[in-house]
């Protein structure tokens, strides 16, 4: 008999069942499956491992790897950053509990994802200044898709204006959905590093649009004028669509106060490692106006037979599997436990904790901003205000620099290349920090990187 | 105390009161967080950040001090169910047992704490594993490339269909619809939707497979694919399948392979030989990565030859030289994900792959498909079995006739299902079965948890034949942490965060 370890029946409790079912062998079974397109000898895998096996191979493969920490001190961010993740967090997230639920279509036995759903839910609604927020994406990009549809949907035009310096390969995922949806996306393109919305008035252009979209701080780490995306917007009769950083949401207003209509981010940020670019987290939030094309599960407070609170997902409506084609997204699994671990990250910076961090990575960008500029050579890609990451010229191909600091064991950050071709931004280096960066880490990071330029 | 703050209690556990909010639990001056020491000048905000884009006051969350944190979240994973407390036997969803050493390997931190924009230099270890989880899903599937990035079964379909249109331009034509039997899962016409087609759907014959004469007369030039689950959600296998990729074929359209129930035919038949051009699958289902409570999921997609130009990228590959690195294939669709998939998903299905080998995945396969159909002979007793021949790793049942009998709908047996200890079933899917109920127990349960699982179908049954009604399941579930929710009141009156409490959101 063949070993499959997760299986428990012995050959004797096969052999019973098979019995049960009048049939000889498991290979009976199969019978409706024509032979000709059967496969014959077996799949062309390796035979199954041990767990020892498995691990020795495993740390074998992760010397391979350079994880950020003490060897590798992380400067890199472009969408992905290196926060404090305290064991609270790990222990709570990492219960099997909220590991190995299913999404929760018995709200009976599903209370307690629920409720975790719920209060992320709430916490997304008051960061993002909206009404309503969902569930959870699969990822930022992810969810700007899903916003750029809800738009078009709503206002009944495909036209999409976006700006230049929106994360790069949110983009070139939106561009990706527009070859099946047939939205029209127009860049719009920026003056020292932002959004220069003046641009797109040609003279015989068009005066109408679905989707103005905005990212603020922008991929460049610039600080974006909201009100003047805003009121292009109005002109257009679009609906402002605004790329939001969940940190800075601790010290910026909140992009619903300056007139957003759908906020979205990527929420890896909030207890989510950076674990080589996923599962990470959308975060969603709408106004109530357009609840009923927000995409993907809502979680809502109601009461069970007895009046005691319960929570169950609700607006079903709204979703795939009861909409079939005319559903505005087909988002059925989404990052669930991503969304328990954000709302307990939350719960354990409160308040003053998630503006503490915001603080510290400003203080620690401005303090690098400001010895890196110190070097020969390196100059500010932008003028505009930053906030936590900010892009910087430098005399040699970014792409070198970044390989000798990783020999100096610093990350130095990410070049910005694809999305910015043929743009003054097009090859510079995006730098980033968080409030886990000190001083003395910078101080050498500025020495390796002065030496690394020459 | 005035304050509300937490109280570490064990009150609000099952079936008692209910747990009190994180913001209830709120106490202001509390706090839980702390950071490293930095020695950075200490430079104000009002100084960092100009007044025009900064708030006057933090955003208001939670005051919590850490030990009541871990009381409220410890108390709400008490009002849950999961795999790891016992069987979930919900049909196309394949909650089969997550192991224990796939998390080990998911949180090691050479995995876990790797920047996605790490250079290829320091990041061979996780190239290397995403080009072998590929390989190692093309040889399953009978595929020749895949691509990682989809984060979900949702998204590799309209990954699938995006592949299928840029394959039918690339060919100067302008196909405008797919196919979909009436029995798929919902995210397969909102997918075709999405990817810029019409839905045109098929009906099922007598045996519960698709309709070939059908499908026939609905085929022509305009026709750019089907999709197709097989086993379908009725649990069967396509035995016409020859024939359809043959009809399919004909008229120039492709095959797309929905992997929802791969499970099934793990090392028996791969959807390339039996004719499918294109593939999802769910880790989160076929190879036991946690569904998290609703994700994170990932879906890879794996295509033959004539797709495998169009591949979204960049994507990891083998190098000449025997490294690891990035490339973009030459006519690629583009991006699905801002970087490289769900990776630690991704690992968590390597894992899984190594620690079974081919000669366990093909076990797997067939002990899903003996757990399926020696249930359904239990269930036989007491249930109606719709298009009744052998089914592969779950089955449709209905109750139909309980229904008009007795006034047991499948919903009520499934709430009563919960408190004799059970996860319910998936219930009124496939739309084509009346009160149905689809059981899918995996190839993870001991025959004993089946035969306990099946007395528990029986008892709810036979105890609303006996009673000559269905009162009893009616008021299920009464020992759950909270008794049947109402629903229409929830969607009525919208409460969907804590702040729309004392008003609702209307």
């Amino acid at each position: 008999m063949t070993a499959a370890p997760f299986v428990p029946h012995t050959d004797a409790e096969i052999a019973e069942m098979l019995s049960g079912l009048g049939l000889s062998s498991l290979d009976d079974l199969f019978e409706a499956i024509p032979h000709a397109v059967r496969l014959a000898g077996g799949l062309d895998l390796p035979g199954h491992w041990s767990e020892a096996d498995l691990n020795d191979r495993l740390e074998e493969l992760a010397s391979a790897n350079r994880p950020v920490g003490r060897d590798l001190v992380c400067f890199a961010g472009a969408g992905a950053y290196d926060h404090e993740i305290p064991a609270v967090v790990r222990s709570l997230a990492s219960r099997s509990e909220f590991v190995t639920a299913y999404t929760p279509y018995q709200p009976e036995v599903a209370q307690g994802v629920l409720q975790a759903i719920f209060e992320y839910q709430t916490m997304v609604t008051r960061l993002t200044g909206l009404d309503v927020a969902n569930a959870s994406l699969y990822d930022g990009a992810a969810a700007l898709v899903e916003a750029v549809n809800l738009a078009a949907a709503a206002t009944g035009n495909q036209r999409v204006l976006c700006s230049a310096a929106v994360n790069p390969r949110w983009r070139a995922q939106m561009a990706t959905f527009a070859r099946g949806s047939g939205h029209e996306i127009e860049i719009v393109p920026l003056a020292d590093g932002v959004t220069d919305w003046g641009a797109i008035d040609q003279p015989g252009g068009q005066t109408t649009a679905g989707a103005v979209v905005v990212a603020t701080p922008n991929y460049l780490g610039c600080l974006e004028d909201v009100a003047t995306a805003r009121e292009t917007a109005d002109r257009l009769g679009a609906r402002l669509v605004v790329c939001f950083d969940p940190v800075a949401a601790g010290v910026l207003k909140t992009p619903g106060s300056q007139g957003a209509d759908v906020v979205v981010g990527e929420g890896q940020p909030f207890g989510l490692p950076l674990s080589f670019g996923g599962p990470y987290l959308g975060l969603f939030a709408c106004r109530l106006a357009d609840v009923r094309r927000l995409p993907g599960r809502l979680v809502g407070e109601t009461v069970d037979t007895e009046g005691r609170t319960a929570y169950v997902t609700t607006l079903r409506a709204r979703e795939q599997d009861i909409r079939r084609e005319r559903a505005s997204s087909n988002v059925c699994t989404n990052e669930t436990l991503m969304a328990v671990t954000a709302v307990i990250q939350l719960g354990w910076l409160g308040t003053t904790g998630l503006a503490e961090i915001a603080l510290r990575s400003a203080r620690a960008a401005r303090y690098c901003r400001e010895a890196l500029l110190e070097i020969d050579g390196v100059e500010a890609a932008a003028g505009a205000p930053v906030l936590r990451e900010f892009a910087l010229r430098l005399p040699i191909e970014p792409g070198l620099l970044i390989e000798r600091l990783t020999g100096e064991g610093y990350l130095a950050g990410v070049v910005v290349d694809e999305g910015f071709e043929g743009t003054p931004y097009e090859g510079s280096l995006l730098v980033a920090t968080t409030e886990r960066r000190t001083r003395s880490e910078i101080d050498s990071f500025a020495q390796a990187f002065d030496k690394a330029l020459r | 105390m005035s304050a509300p703050g937490g109280r570490a209690t064990s009150a609000p556990l099952l079936g008692r009161d209910s747990e009190p909010s994180l913001f209830e639990l709120s106490a202001p001056g509390r706090r839980s967080a702390s950071f490293r020491t930095n020695d950075l000048p200490e430079w104000p905000i009002a100084e960092l950040v100009d007044a025009e884009y900064r708030a006057a006051e933090p955003v208001e969350l939670a005051e919590i001090a850490e030990r009541d944190l871990v009381a409220h979240f410890t108390r709400l994973s008490h009002r849950q169910y999961s795999v790891d407390l016992g069987a979930y036997p919900l049909g196309s969803c394949t909650m089969k047992y997550n192991p224990k050493s796939c998390d080990a390997a998911a949180v090691m931190p050479g995995f876990a704490n790797v920047h996605p924009a790490t250079p290829p230099s320091c990041s061979q270890g996780w190239l290397r594993v995403l080009v072998e989880l590929e390989e190692a899903l093309c040889a399953i599937t009978g595929m020749t490339a895949a691509t990682l990035q989809p984060a979900a079964g949702a998204a590799g379909e309209l990954t699938g269909l995006l592949l299928m249109r840029a394959y039918h331009e690339s060919q100067g034509e302008r196909r405008t619809r797919v196919i979909i039997p009436d029995s798929a899962h919902g995210t397969n016409p909102a997918s075709v939707v999405l990817g810029g087609y019409e839905v045109a759907t098929v009906g099922t014959n007598e045996r519960g497979g698709v309709d070939l004469e059908q499908l026939r007369s609905v085929l022509d030039t305009d026709v750019a694919g089907i999709m197709l689950t097989n086993p379908n959600t009725l649990g069967l296998f396509e035995e016409d399948i020859v024939e359809i990729a043959t009809a399919v074929h004909d008229v120039g359209g492709l095959l797309y392979y929905d992997g929802a129930n791969l499970n099934a035919i793990l090392g028996i038949v791969r959807p390339g030989d039996m004719g499918f051009d294109i593939v999802h699958l769910n880790t989160h289902k076929t190879f036991a990565t946690p569904h998290g409570g609703g994700g994170p999921g990932a879906g890879p997609v794996a295509v033959d030859d004539r797709l495998a130009d169009f591949l979204p990228g960049p994507r990891p590959v083998r190098l000449a030289d025997g490294t690891f690195g990035f490339a973009t294939p030459p006519k690629s669709i583009g991006r699905l994900h801002s970087w490289h998939g769900n990776a630690v998903v991704l690992l968590r299905a390597w894992a899984y792959l190594r620690l079974n080998g081919g000669d366990g995945l093909e076990q797997v396969a067939r002990v899903a498909v003996l757990n399926a159909n020696w249930l359904r002979e239990q269930l036989r007793q007491a249930y109606e079995i719709p298009y009744d021949r052998r089914v592969m790793h779950e089955c449709v049942v209905s109750a139909h006739s309980l229904e008009k009998d007795t006034g047991l709908r499948a919903l009520d047996i499934a709430k009563r299902l919960l408190e004799l200890g059970f996860h319910a079933p998936t219930v009124y899917f496939p739309h084509i079965v009346d009160e149905a109920l689809m059981i899918e127990p995996t190839e993870t349960e001991s025959p004993q948890t089946l035969a306990a699982l099946a007395d528990a179908f029986l008892l709810v049954a036979n105890e609303a034949r006996e009673a000559g009604s269905a009162d009893e399941a009616k008021k299920a579930p009464r020992t759950t942490p909270v008794g049947r929710v109402d629903e229409a009141r929830a969607a009525r009156h919208l409460v969907a965060t804590f702040d729309h409490r004392d008003h609702g959101a209307h």
